[in-house]
């Protein structure tokens, strides 16, 4: 429901200041979305029309050129890094909702005995951890340096998440457990069949957030990562991005070209997953602020 | 034989088993099932949060990979003192807390701001609009950031400068400008979380009982005076709480944006600790002397933590825990 704060009035100051508040979000609302556009337009800009982009607040190209999508797709650099990309996110997102609700489940039983300590050691990695370098050690210690599974494993469960979803577990009825039990059910079966259907909005809310985590996540593949194979997208964006000649990544040939054009397509590239699931998710961003603002 | 959880004045949470371990092997096996739910995540936490918290001692120590952490000779407080000694530390913690303080000062308000402005707004579906929009970058990486902000920064093809020239003043090279690099983490850093920052103020602000308002303006009040007295008055726990706890991690100036959007042209305005302790530790290799940094951020961080914790609860707000 939208409620409005503050009483209509239809006095001059009241128009003026309407006037004032639209005009100032929709500056707000243009200038998040500008820079996407304008790389847009200048992924599809032909070369020798680049000099206009620099003229023109926006500009766009009488027509379509397609020309630095084509070379950036000419090695497999991006393909296999997305290829890398989707399997972190994917499986990632996976075991990590997996590992979560296998932790907050229990954690969420109020007669659990040493629940609170359990409890406790969790939210105290979120006030203090290892640091950097330890972790990093530890890492490349059990051996996961150069594998996938360093992109995943180190960063398997949020203990924010973690919370958020034991909160909300919380809130269902002691009663269906316990009819559950009655008729002979295991906590497996009443994780899965009870508990699960019933958070659906929060898990799918959680999903998201560790969705985005691992899509986004490039720090991870900067410490343990050295074959340039198994870099995720965000790490070979990277890379395009910062060479004056993209040269590593792409052919020679390719540099000759329009390298503002090809330096737009690749962003468009990384955002375009983002971009078309978006709208259809900004209802779960909402409850998943408000799920984790509920205290203890 | 049931266990019973004491809680006392001070908080702590004591177990008083009466049975000794056949009680404790009788809970055990009844809640068999949700014990071994919790082996893998509790595994994940020991390993990747508890080990590492191990490795702490390499502070401590001059730590040789090749003879591992044990054997490594025992040297005290040694990189310590020679990380305070270096007045290259200070540099970077002056760094870390002005650039937080910075984002303190501009960014704290402004999702604040969005969501009082969100709020005056009578049309849902422009109100609901901007509000996407203005949630969308809070998804997307910094590295896309920063390819958007060195392009539209450029100094020959930026946008900006293509303003500033058209308006007679000289290109500025913003990303490797010591003067204005500062402005550019701060203005990104808003730019990315204004929105999804003022979702928790919108929520704070839906809660407040919308007679106050009537109220109000029976007793004459005009609009600003009913924003600051009914809307901010409403919703100051939230911002407290908020503040408090920015306050507590005010050593973490945003690494991750840092690390992607400096060079070493702004490395005296804009090296913060995490940032000196990744090329340390990472690149130069210099282990033991960037744990002792990092440690000490850490430590600190806990403390500063902890203390806004007990402030929030001292001012009746209630804490995180």
């Amino acid at each position: 429901m939208v409620k409005a704060a503050g009483i209509k009035r239809h006095t001059i100051s009241e128009i003026l200041f309407q006037y004032e508040n639209y005009l100032v979000l929709s500056m707000l609302g243009i200038f998040t979305v500008f820079p996407f556009v304008y790389l847009l337009a200048v992924s599809f800009t032909p070369a020798n029309e680049l000099i206009n982009v620099g003229k023109y607040i926006l500009y766009f190209p009488r027509k379509l050129d397609f020309l630095a999508y084509n070379l950036i797709f000419q090695t497999d650099a991006i393909p296999q890094a997305y290829k890398v990309s989707v399997f972190i996110t994917v499986v990632g997102t996976f075991l990590s909702m997996l590992v979560t609700a296998f932790t907050a489940y229990p954690l969420s039983r109020k007669r659990l005995p040493g629940k609170s300590i359990i409890l406790f050691f969790i939210t105290f990695t979120m006030l203090f951890n290892g640091g950097m370098i330890p972790t990093f050690l530890l890492v490349r210690n059990i051996g996961l340096i150069d594998t996938v599974w360093a992109l995943i494993i180190p960063m398997l469960v949020n203990a924010f998440n973690t919370i958020i979803m034991k909160n909300y577990f919380m809130t269902i009825p002691d009663s269906m457990e316990e009819s559950a039990k009655m008729d002979g059910a295991n906590d497996f079966l009443i994780l899965f069949a009870i508990i699960i259907p019933l958070s659906a909005p929060m898990l799918a809310t959680i999903t998201l957030f560790y969705a985005v985590s691992y899509w986004n996540d490039f720090f991870g593949a900067i410490l343990y990562i050295n074959n340039m194979r198994l870099y995720p997208l965000q790490v070979i964006l990277r890379q395009i991005l910062n060479s004056a000649s993209s040269d590593m990544i792409f052919n020679v040939e390719a540099h000759k070209a329009a390298t503002l054009s090809m330096r737009g397509a690749s962003v468009i590239v990384t955002v375009l997953p983002i971009m078309l699931v978006y709208p259809f998710l900004q209802k779960y961003f909402t409850q998943g602020i408000l799920l984790g603002s509920v205290k203890e | 034989m049931i266990q019973q959880i004491n809680t006392s004045k001070t908080g702590r949470i004591t177990l008083l088993n009466r049975k000794g371990t056949a009680a404790a092997l009788k809970s055990l096996l009844k809640y068999k099932y949700l014990y071994i739910m919790l082996i893998p995540g509790i595994a994940y936490f020991i390993i990747f949060h508890y080990l590492p918290m191990y490795g702490i001692v390499i502070a401590f120590k001059d730590y040789k990979f090749m003879k591992g952490v044990m054997e490594s000779p025992w040297v005290g407080f040694r990189f310590f003192k020679q990380a305070f000694a270096s007045p290259y530390f200070s540099l970077i913690l002056v760094n870390t807390f002005l650039i937080s303080l910075y984002k303190l000062v501009w960014g704290f308000p402004a999702p604040i701001i969005l969501a009082l402005m969100l709020n005056e707004v009578r049309t849902f579906y422009f109100k609901r609009t901007i509000q996407t929009l203005s949630y969308l970058p809070h998804f997307i990486s910094w590295i896309v950031i920063g390819g958007i902000l060195v392009d539209l920064l450029s100094p020959q093809t930026g946008i900006i400068n293509n303003i500033i020239k058209a308006l007679g003043g000289e290109p500025v090279y913003f990303m490797a400008s010591t003067k204005w690099f500062r402005t550019v983490l701060v203005v990104s850093d808003i730019w990315k979380e204004v929105g999804w920052g003022s979702i928790i103020y919108l929520a704070a602000i839906s809660g407040i009982d919308p007679q106050l308002y009537e109220a109000s303006q029976i007793d004459g009040a005009g609009r600003l005076k009913q924003t600051w007295h009914i809307t901010i008055m409403g919703i100051k726990s939230t911002i407290a709480i908020l503040l408090i706890l920015r306050l507590g991690s005010i050593l973490n100036a945003g690494f991750g944006q840092i690390f992607i959007l400096y060079n070493q042209n702004v490395f005296e305005v804009a090296d913060i600790i995490d940032t000196w302790v990744y090329r340390t530790g990472i690149q130069d290799f210099q282990y033991s002397l960037a744990t002792a940094v990092g440690l000490f951020k850490s430590f600190i961080g806990l403390i500063l933590v902890v203390l806004s914790n007990q402030i929030t609860k001292k001012m009746g707000e209630g804490g995180i825990w």
